[in-house]
């Protein structure tokens, strides 16, 4: 369902219904006859920053998917190394921004413009996946905990603290140097370190929905638990998950880089954004293109998913208005 | 000379939706000793217009004049206000929990406000006197509770700490901004059964403001009813009280248990209007039982009624006494009538 | 108070066994082989089995995690296997660093973090908010790794070049050698470090501030005719700091189970350095070392936090 879909409906069917009821501005939304999902997207669309980033993250996107259009354009296949003059030098080391490399080329002469283009593909595939599992996770462990309470909720909130406890990157870092760097791999021990804080956040929406009293009817309409659970409670503790999934995506990335960066990255030749800053230590005094591209790519990146991220919130935030006056 | 007069005061905020006119155009004066009530429905800009005078109004455009003995508040810079607002101005809020800090001692947050305005008094003769303002508005153990935090006391008892350090400093003027709302209903009494014998020993003038009322039948000496942000009614109280002249007041009246006809309550039906770009118009109009052609197209002006100088109001309604009991009658017939069984 | 340390001990303890059974169990199913690592290519069997031998690794797991246990009860984490040093001893060495790198780079990043926070909060939407909004939100996106590369190309690089070798490309100098030389090789990887936890405390700052500013008590203590910065200061930031406090503990506990990413760019020899090498050799004994000291350093710095907060919230009771 898309986000355009439930705004439509979501207002006038008032709060026992989908949608409405469930925060402040919610509940004022739905007084307004407006939905709080067009209310946000209403002043989402108004952040100038946050449109900008949305556009530059469309743009990385489109250059992730068409990544072999820049190897047939320029020629070069992204694991070719190419030994001639135009790629490396006599010392063999990597070579400036030419016509025939345009970004210059790596310490094996290898294309960095291909490469990057294709390293945007790793970062947004492990940057989207690893989230989602993350999500998935702990939303349903969250839903689950906060829903039934006792038991259960006891065993997950210890699992909680204990996976909070685990110093995170030594955690990943030796799950993936024991079973060796892969996508699925690098996803898995990624979304496993990362779910307990949505779990958490997800608990504590639901522990304070599940007293009010659009729950309770749906219960006395003799309404099952898991109804209840995934058509009363999750929509709305969906705007809280949205925001820390779109600010979650970026330091998926960073991690996935850091990874890559520490020598954990995907098996060679693979481009990736983090094992080609790595590659390009020893040679960053002489090939400055070589470390630059990559990195700003990354930064770039990250930056324009923080400043997206950073609107969602405010946009769906209900302190956003009372400051206006200031 | 009165103690504080205010004169054509007007406050504006700025938002995404538009200017909201909080105060469009308000005028009063309090005399020392005295207490004047400002009562109206929540939002009819009450807080925001006694806020805005001691300068606690952020991010506003303020126009008019606010003389506090002989000081324009409004264009008094901020030392001059620092040291009015505590020592000359003490304040109380609704929310007693929320108004006082909760990380400390209640006794620290009266001695910061009693060491603030005067530097010499010592640590320990500000904890002493502390300890005394606790025992004068009713706190048992004052000594020892002087060192418990807020959320130690119970609702009232917070009331009466707020109390104790807003009149720490002898002030001139004590601005209470619905002391007693969140409070029950025993508690009230006893709140205000505080508030009025500080005042009669200190000779302290009180703005009391409230939604209700029945709180300031007892205790005040002028009233003012506001309105989407100015006066609908001036008048003293007994004046207000059996002899009102605007529709608006006689609906608060008729919404008190004391007052309505037969203990039957009626709230105002409806909601005070946004103040985001007034029409030109009477703003109780939409919801005025006495509503007639000329409330649609002027916004009437506060007019003397009854030949009094001292009450005023702001309705098109004939200002003398017979022709508004006359437009009484006729309501009262109309109503009547369309009660009348088939 | 004391059940809530006694619990929270337990608990802590729990986990520190648990990680301990983890960290044993995935290294015995993971396919590597130390002992053929360590014995070299051409090696007969029987110089590998001896070597297997003499690391314990021919014992069954459990024996082996026995083992592990009983000494450790005794303040022994066993040997690395390939300079048999012991590892309480690699530990203590590494510890000094990463406790330099942290603590060093927490003064910045605080004070940093804060202030400009505070600034953001009192002039909301005014151009200094959005300037340092902005300048956190960079440095927010900076990756540590890139970060670090960068100031060691500008400040390292382009500035020894130019003739000034203020700052080392790495490398670490104890304190023992004379603070000069330890602060010239500390700054950049302090810097690098702050930086980017700067931008999150600032962030944090920010939004903890405004929303204490809403306060009704604030109202209150600008009611009481006391000076603005006062008001800001003693009644904002006292509330303000509670959950910035919080956060701060919880970093603290993370990183000084190591600093991986600016120890390795600097080649600081600390906690996270040892870590990620003892993983690429295979090192069990320095790896379940420091997987210890870390996890022990979070669950610490987590029970120190829940007592932080009750002190500094009387509100809170510990239960
Ligand atoms: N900072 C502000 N920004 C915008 N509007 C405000 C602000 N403060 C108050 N208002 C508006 O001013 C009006 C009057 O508010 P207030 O004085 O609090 O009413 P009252 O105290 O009578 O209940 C309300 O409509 C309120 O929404
Ligand atoms: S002017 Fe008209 S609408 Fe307004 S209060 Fe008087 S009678 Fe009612
Ligand atoms: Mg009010």
């Amino acid at each position: 369902m898309s986000v355009d879909e439930r705004g439509a409906d979501a207002g006038p069917l008032g709060p026992t219904e989908e949608g409405a009821g469930g925060s402040q501005p919610a509940a004022r939304a739905a007084i307004e006859g407006r939905s709080p999902w067009t209310l946000a997207i209403q002043r989402l669309r108004k952040d100038r920053a946050a449109m900008i980033s949305l556009g530059f993250i469309i743009l990385i996107i489109l250059i992730a998917i068409f990544a072999p259009v820049f190897a047939s354009i320029t020629g070069h296949p992204p694991n070719e190394q190419y030994h001639g003059a135009q790629a490396l030098t006599e010392a063999g080391l990597p070579k400036g921004p030419s016509g025939e490399f345009w970004w210059g080329t790596d310490d094996l002469g290898r294309d960095v413009l291909v490469r990057t283009a294709y390293g945007a593909r790793i970062s947004l595939l492990v940057g989207v996946l690893a989230t989602a599992l993350t999500v998935a996770i702990g939303v349903v462990l969250g839903l689950a905990a906060g829903f039934f309470g006792g038991f259960i909720d006891t065993v997950l909130s210890r699992l909680v603290d204990v996976v909070l406890s685990v110093p995170f990157l030594l955690a990943v870092l030796a799950l993936v140097s024991i079973f060796g760097a892969s996508l699925t791999i690098t996803v898995l021990v990624i979304g496993c370190f990362s779910w307990a804080s949505v779990a958490r956040i997800v608990r504590g929406q639901v522990l304070s929905l599940r007293e009010r009293e659009f729950v309770e009817a749906a219960r006395s309409l003799g309404s099952s638990d898991w109804r209840i659970m995934f058509v009363d409670i999750l929509p709305n503790v969906l705007t809280q998950v949205i925001v820390y999934t779109t600010l979650l995506i970026p330091v998926v990335i960073v991690t996935q880089a850091t990874l890559s960066f520490l020598g954990l990255g995907l098996p060679p030749p693979t481009a990736d954004w983090g094992g080609m800053i790595s590659g390009a230590r020893n040679t960053y005094t002489v090939a400055p293109w070589y470390i630059g591209f990559p990195s700003a790519a990354l930064i770039l990146t990250t930056l324009a998913f923080n400043l997206f991220g950073d609107g969602v919130a405010d946009a769906f935030d209900p302190r956003a208005d009372r400051l206006i006056s200031e | 000379m009165s103690l504080l007069e205010i004169r054509d005061l007007e406050v504006a905020f700025n938002t995404s939706d538009g200017v909201v006119r909080a105060v469009r155009g308000l005028s009063f004066d309090v005399d020392r000793g005295q207490t004047l009530a400002i009562v109206g429905e929540s939002g009819s800009g009450k807080s925001v217009a006694t806020q805005t005078i001691t300068g606690l109004t952020r991010g506003a455009k303020v126009t008019g004049r606010a003389t506090f003995d002989g000081v324009d508040l409004l264009q008094a810079d901020r030392q001059t206000l620092q040291k009015i607002r505590g020592a000359r101005i003490g304040m109380i809020f609704q929310d007693p929990l929320s108004s006082l800090h909760p990380y400390y001692r209640v006794g620290w947050q009266i001695v910061e406000m009693l060491r603030a305005h005067d530097k010499s008094i010592s640590k320990s003769a500000a904890r002493d006197r502390a300890a005394y303002l606790l025992s004068q508005v009713g706190i048992p153990h004052a000594k020892e509770r002087i060192d418990d935090y807020p959320h130690q006391f119970s609702g009232g008892m917070r009331q009466r700490v707020m109390i104790a350090m807003a009149m720490a400093l002898e002030p001139d003027l004590l601005i209470a901004d619905e002391p007693t709302t969140a409070l029950d209903v025993t508690v009230q009494a006893q709140v205000l059964t505080v508030m009025r014998r500080l005042q009669e020993e200190m000779g302290t003038a009180i703005i009391l403001i409230t939604h209700d009322l029945g709180v300031v039948a007892e205790m005040s000496d002028q009233i003012v009813v506001m309105y989407a942000g100015h006066a609908m009614e001036k008048a003293g109280r007994r004046e207000l009280f059996y002899g009102y002249h605007n529709p608006y007041t006689e609906g608060l009246l008729a919404s008190l248990p004391v007052h309505g006809n037969a203990g039957r309550l009626q709230p105002i039906a409806g909601t005070p209007p946004s103040t985001i770009d007034p029409p030109a118009r009477c703003a109780f109009a939409p919801r005025c039982p006495y509503v007639f052609d000329r409330c649609w197209q002027e916004d009437p002006p506060l007019r003397t009624v009854y030949d009094d100088p001292a009450h005023s109001s702001a309705c098109w309604l004939p200002t003398d006494r017979a022709g508004r009991q006359a437009a009484r009658a006729k309501l009262a017939e109309a109503r009547a009538v369309a009660e009348e069984p088939v | 108070m004391l059940r809530f340390l006694v619990r929270r001990t337990l608990l802590g303890v729990f986990v520190l066994w648990v990680i301990t059974v983890l960290t044993f169990t995935l290294f015995y199913v993971a396919p590597n082989n130390v002992a053929q690592t360590l014995a070299g290519r051409q090696a007969t069997p029987q110089v590998v089995a001896a070597i297997s031998k003499r690391l314990g690794l021919d014992q069954p797991l459990w024996k082996q995690y026995v083992d592990f246990v009983w000494h450790a009860l005794h303040g022994n984490l066993g040997y690395d296997y390939y300079y048999q040093l012991p590892v309480t001893h690699i530990i203590a060495t590494a510890l000094p660093v990463t406790l330099s790198l942290v603590l060093g780079a927490a003064v910045i990043w605080l004070l940093l973090g804060v202030t400009n926070g505070v600034l953001s909060a009192v002039y909301p939407r005014s151009l200094v908010d959005r300037g340092l909004t902005t300048f956190a939100i960079f440095f927010y996106s900076f990756p540590s790794f890139v970060l670090g590369l960068v100031l060691l190309y500008f400040l390292y690089y382009r500035l020894t070049l130019s003739g000034f070798d203020w700052f080392p490309p790495g490398s670490y100098a104890p304190l023992s050698a004379g603070v000069g030389p330890w602060l010239q090789h500390m700054i950049l990887p302090w810097i690098t470090l702050a930086l980017v936890l700067a931008a999150t405390y600032t962030r944090l700052t920010r939004g903890s501030m405004l929303a204490v500013l809403g306060e009704d008590y604030i109202r209150t203590a600008r009611s009481k005719g006391i000076s603005e910065s006062r008001v800001v200061l003693r009644h904002g930031l006292r509330s303000a700091l509670t959950p910035v406090v919080t956060q701060f503990g919880i970093d603290l506990g993370q990183l000084i189970g190591g600093v991986v990413v600016t120890e390795t760019v600097f080649s600081l020899p600390g906690i996270g350095k040892t870590n990620i090498d003892a993983l690429t050799r295979q090192d069990l004994p320095v790896i379940v070392g420091t997987v210890m000291l870390a996890s022990a350093a979070v669950v610490v710095a987590n029970i120190l936090v829940d007592v932080g907060y009750a002190f500094l919230d009387p509100r809170v009771r510990l239960h």
